[in-house]
């Protein structure tokens, strides 16, 4: 007997499940009146330095919290911990980035009601993270020098997806051809709205402008 | 491993939509993936295989449109199409303005799926 084929029409976004759950932790942390930044980048690109530089001037004023993704390792949460800062630790298990499931359980262990600003530090690669809602309200994405102008033409999903890009290391620049002008140039083709921080954890240069977007994001989630 | 979460996502919408409909086998699914997303054919299949074995979408085929990546010119409005993000520039193909806007390139759509009742 002949079975009857049937076209069954679905319409569905395949990563609705997530950015459902992810639309929640967003609800929540509003709520709360609680700041959540994604920060995204390649192993390497300054992630955890950036972080840490971040606690340096704000961890007097604000209550903050960071929770760190890694395949399998401590080093960062470690680092961070050593600060006096509140961690949780993300074992992603070989995935390759952080999703909002993942997150959920995360914040389970921290003290919201006490916190100010939570950053997340996702899994080091330009790729995966830029596919995943984390239910953070911005996403930021790093490139660093010694990385290459190129890499928002290699990569465009994540500079598409950003809302700030962070250019690290600019101490490094005068040793290499990178251009930041192409850099940004390119990003701002990609997507219009998005904000540009070049600095160095290193030297500190440029992280003022970084640290006073973060307090107006911060007093804007209060107001 | 990228293409895990993404097909594991797939396969549950999948599943749902067979048992919603009583369907004895699902041939194939109907997927639309925007240009600018790295995960690849080969791969979305494979995990598809191996999360559907022994499930009513076991040997379902994966038919994977990939949505272009289309921009418009905010001067003059001209629609254009980047194919490769290496070699192009981001320029409007027209005026040539910088000053363009992403309208299509980044979806993950699941569109229909053909089953057998």
């Amino acid at each position: 007997m002949n079975r009857e084929i049937k076209l069954i029409n679905i319409k569905e976004e395949i990563l609705s499940e997530n950015k459902g759950l992810a639309d929640k932790i967003r609800e929540r942390f509003e709520k709360k009146k609680v700041f959540y930044l994604n920060i995204m980048g390649s192993p390497g690109s300054g992630k955890t330095s950036l972080i840490m530089k971040t606690i340096e001037a704000l961890g007097g004023r604000y209550r903050m919290a960071v929770i760190e993704a890694d395949i399998d390792s401590l080093v960062d949460s470690e680092k961070v911990a050593a600060m006096g800062i509140s961690t949780v630790q993300i074992h992603t298990g070989g995935f390759c980035h952080v999703d909002a499931n993942m997150v959920e359980k995360a914040i389970e262990s921290l003290p919201i009601d006490e916190l100010d600003l939570v950053i997340l530090e996702n899994v080091g690669n330009l790729v995966c993270p830029a596919e995943s809602d984390t239910g953070a309200f911005k996403n930021v994405a790093i490139l660093s020098v010694p990385e290459g102008d190129d890499k928002p033409l290699k990569y465009p999903l994540m500079f598409s997806v950003a809302d700030v890009l962070v250019i690290n290391k600019l101490d490094y620049l005068h040793m290499s051809n990178y251009n930041t002008q192409r850099v940004m140039k390119r990003v701002k083709a990609l997507n219009g709205g998005i904000h540009f921080f070049p600095l160095s954890c290193e030297t500190s240069d440029g992280l003022a402008p970084w640290i006073s977007w973060l307090e107006h994001e911060i007093s804007s989630i209060r107001a | 491993m990228h293409e895990l979460s993404v097909t594991s996502s797939i396969f549950e919408i999948v599943e749902k939509h067979a048992v919603n409909n009583h369907a004895k086998r699902v041939v194939a699914v109907n997927l639309e993936i925007g240009a600018l997303s790295d995960l690849k054919n080969e791969w979305i299949q494979r995990y598809f295989d191996l999360l559907s074995a022994g499930t009513v979408a076991e040997g379902a085929r994966l038919m994977i449109t990939r949505v272009p990546a289309v921009f418009r010119c905010n001067q003059c409005q001209q629609l254009f199409e980047i194919i490769s993000f290496i070699t192009e520039e981001l320029l409007c193909r027209q005026c040539p303005s910088e000053d363009i806007v992403m309208i299509s390139g980044k979806e993950y759509h699941i569109k229909d799926m053909e089953a057998e009742i």
